[in-house]
C-alpha cells in the first residue's frame, strides 16, 4: 500500500516541522541570572573576554604582595554574584559554573576558594 | 619600592605621608597623634621594612590549654575529617619536661617564618615563597603537592591536604593536594589585625603570645625580645625564625 505509506510520511513530516524549526534553540544556553543589578567593575564585554586575566593578575598580586585591593579580587565576585537562592557561584545556574559549563572550561578556583559569601553575622570589613 | 613608585605618588598617597610625619611627632613621651607603623593600605604591598614576629613566653602559657590550636582551626577552617594521623596541623601544642630537675612547661610550635626557610630553598616550583615582610607561605596556584618542603622544614610545620575541603574561610582558602601551614594570619594582619591564636591566648588571660613587627624598636614584640632572654627552636640551624621563645 504504497499510497498509506507516503500519507503515513507526510503525516511524519507535519508533525517533525515544529521541532525541526526549534532546532536552533535545542543547544543549550548559559543562564545568566544577576541577582544584585548594579554596576560590575568592568563592562560587560570586558569582564567576559578578560576576568580570567584580570582575576590571575590580583591572584598573584595578594598571594605573593599582599596587596587586597577588591576591584578585581575573587572574594568580591563572588559576594555579588552569588545567587540568593543557593547563596553560591556554583551549581547548575550558579553565575559561574553555568557559563563555564556551557563553554566547556572547567573552573579549578573552588577546589580551594569559597564558592558561597562569608555569612554577614561573621562579616568583617 | 621601586623609583617608579615613588614617582608616581598620589595625593592620597602624599596626604597619607604628610599625616604619617606629623602624626610621627611626639606630643609627649610615648605620646603620638598616630602611630608610624600604622595600618598598611589595601594597595600598598608588604614591606621590607617590616619583619612579622612572634614571642610566645612559656612561662605563661598553662599546660593543657590549646585555645591557640582551636583558634587556628576555626579561623582557617581546619576541621577533623576522622583521620587524626594525616589531618592538616598548622600549630600544636608541645608539652616539654626537664628530666633532671623536672621542670615541665609548654608551648605552641607551627611554622616559624624562618629568615632562610629551608622549605623555600626545595621548592621545585616556587610555591614555597617568603613574603617581604618575612611571612613563609605556600602559593597553591603552582603547589604541586610534591612535599619536598615537608622533608625539609626542621620544625614540622607543614602538612599536606589529603581530604576534599567544603566550606572554607573565603579569606583562607585551603583544598586538597597542595601542603600547606601556619600563614600567620596573613589575611588579619594585613588588616592590622593579630593572629587568630595571639587573640584566643589574651582572651583566655594568658597572654602568652606577643606579634609583632621585629624591625619597628617601638613596638611592643621588639622591646621585649631587646629586654629579655628568648631563643628561637633549633638556634643552631642558622635559620633565623621570626618565631621566638621565652622561658626555654
Amino acid at each position: 500500500m504504497p499510497l498509506r505509506g507516503l500519507m503515513r510520511l507526510l503525516a511524519c513530516l507535519v508533525l517533525a516541522l515544529p521541532a525541526l524549526a526549534l532546532a536552533a534553540e535545542r543547544t543549550p544556553k548559559p543562564v545568566i541570572i544577576i541577582d544584585k543589578p548594579g554596576r560590575c567593575v568592568e563592562d560587560t564585554e570586558t569582564m567576559r573576554r578578560e576576568h580570567p586575566d584580570m582575576l590571575k593578575h590580583q591572584r598573584d598580586q595578594t598571594m605573593r604582595e599582599g596587596i587586597r585591593t577588591r576591584q578585581h579580587s575573587l572574594k568580591e565576585c563572588v559576594q555579588c554574584h552569588a545567587s540568593t537562592n543557593t547563596g553560591s557561584v556554583l551549581g547548575e545556574k550558579g553565575f559561574c559554573q553555568s557559563c563555564h559549563d556551557y563553554a566547556g572550561v572547567r573552573i579549578d578556583c573552588f577546589g580551594c576558594h569559597a564558592s558561597k559569601p562569608k555569612l554577614a553575622s561573621g562579616a568583617k570589613p | 619600592m621601586s623609583a617608579d613608585a615613588n614617582d608616581g605618588l598620589s595625593r592620597r598617597g602624599f596626604l597619607a605621608i604628610s599625616a604619617a610625619t606629623l602624626g610621627g611627632v611626639m606630643l609627649a613621651p610615648g605620646i603620638r597623634l598616630i602611630e608610624i607603623a600604622g595600618a598598611r593600605a589595601p594597595e600598598q604591598a608588604a614591606s621590607r621594612q617590616v619583619r612579622w614576629g612572634l614571642l610566645i613566653d612559656t612561662n605563661k602559657c598553662a599546660p593543657g590549654c590549646d585555645d591557640c590550636v582551636k583558634a587556628c582551626a576555626t579561623e582557617n577552617g581546619i576541621k577533623a575529617t576522622g583521620h587524626p594521623r594525616t589531618d592538616p596541623q598548622w600549630i600544636r601544642k608541645v608539652e616539654l619536661k626537664d628530666l633532671r630537675s623536672g621542670r615541665t612547661h609548654s608551648a605552641p610550635v607551627m611554622c616559624q617564618h624562618c629568615e632562610h626557610p629551608p622549605c623555600v630553598d626545595v621548592c621545585p616550583t616556587g610555591a614555597s615563597f617568603k613574603r617581604a615582610d618575612g611571612i613563609v607561605l605556600v602559593d597553591r596556584h603552582s603547589c604541586i603537592g610534591c612535599r619536598y618542603c615537608i622533608m625539609a622544614c626542621p620544625y614540622k610545620a607543614r602538612s599536606i591536604v589529603f581530604q576534599e575541603v567544603t566550606d572554607q574561610n573565603p579569606d583562607v582558602p585551603r583544598g586538597k593536594g597542595c601542603v600547606e601551614g601556619c600563614t600567620l594570619c596573613v589575611h588579619r594582619v594585613d588588616r592590622d589585625r593579630q593572629p587568630a591564636c595571639v587573640e584566643a591566648c589574651a582572651k583566655a588571660g594568658h597572654n602568652a603570645m606577643t606579634f609583632g613587627d621585629l624591625n619597628d624598636p617601638q613596638s611592643e614584640i621588639a622591646q621585649r625580645v631587646a629586654k629579655y632572654a628568648s631563643t628561637q627552636i633549633r638556634a643552631d640551624l642558622k635559620l633565623n625564625p621570626g618565631v621566638r621563645y621565652q622561658g626555654l
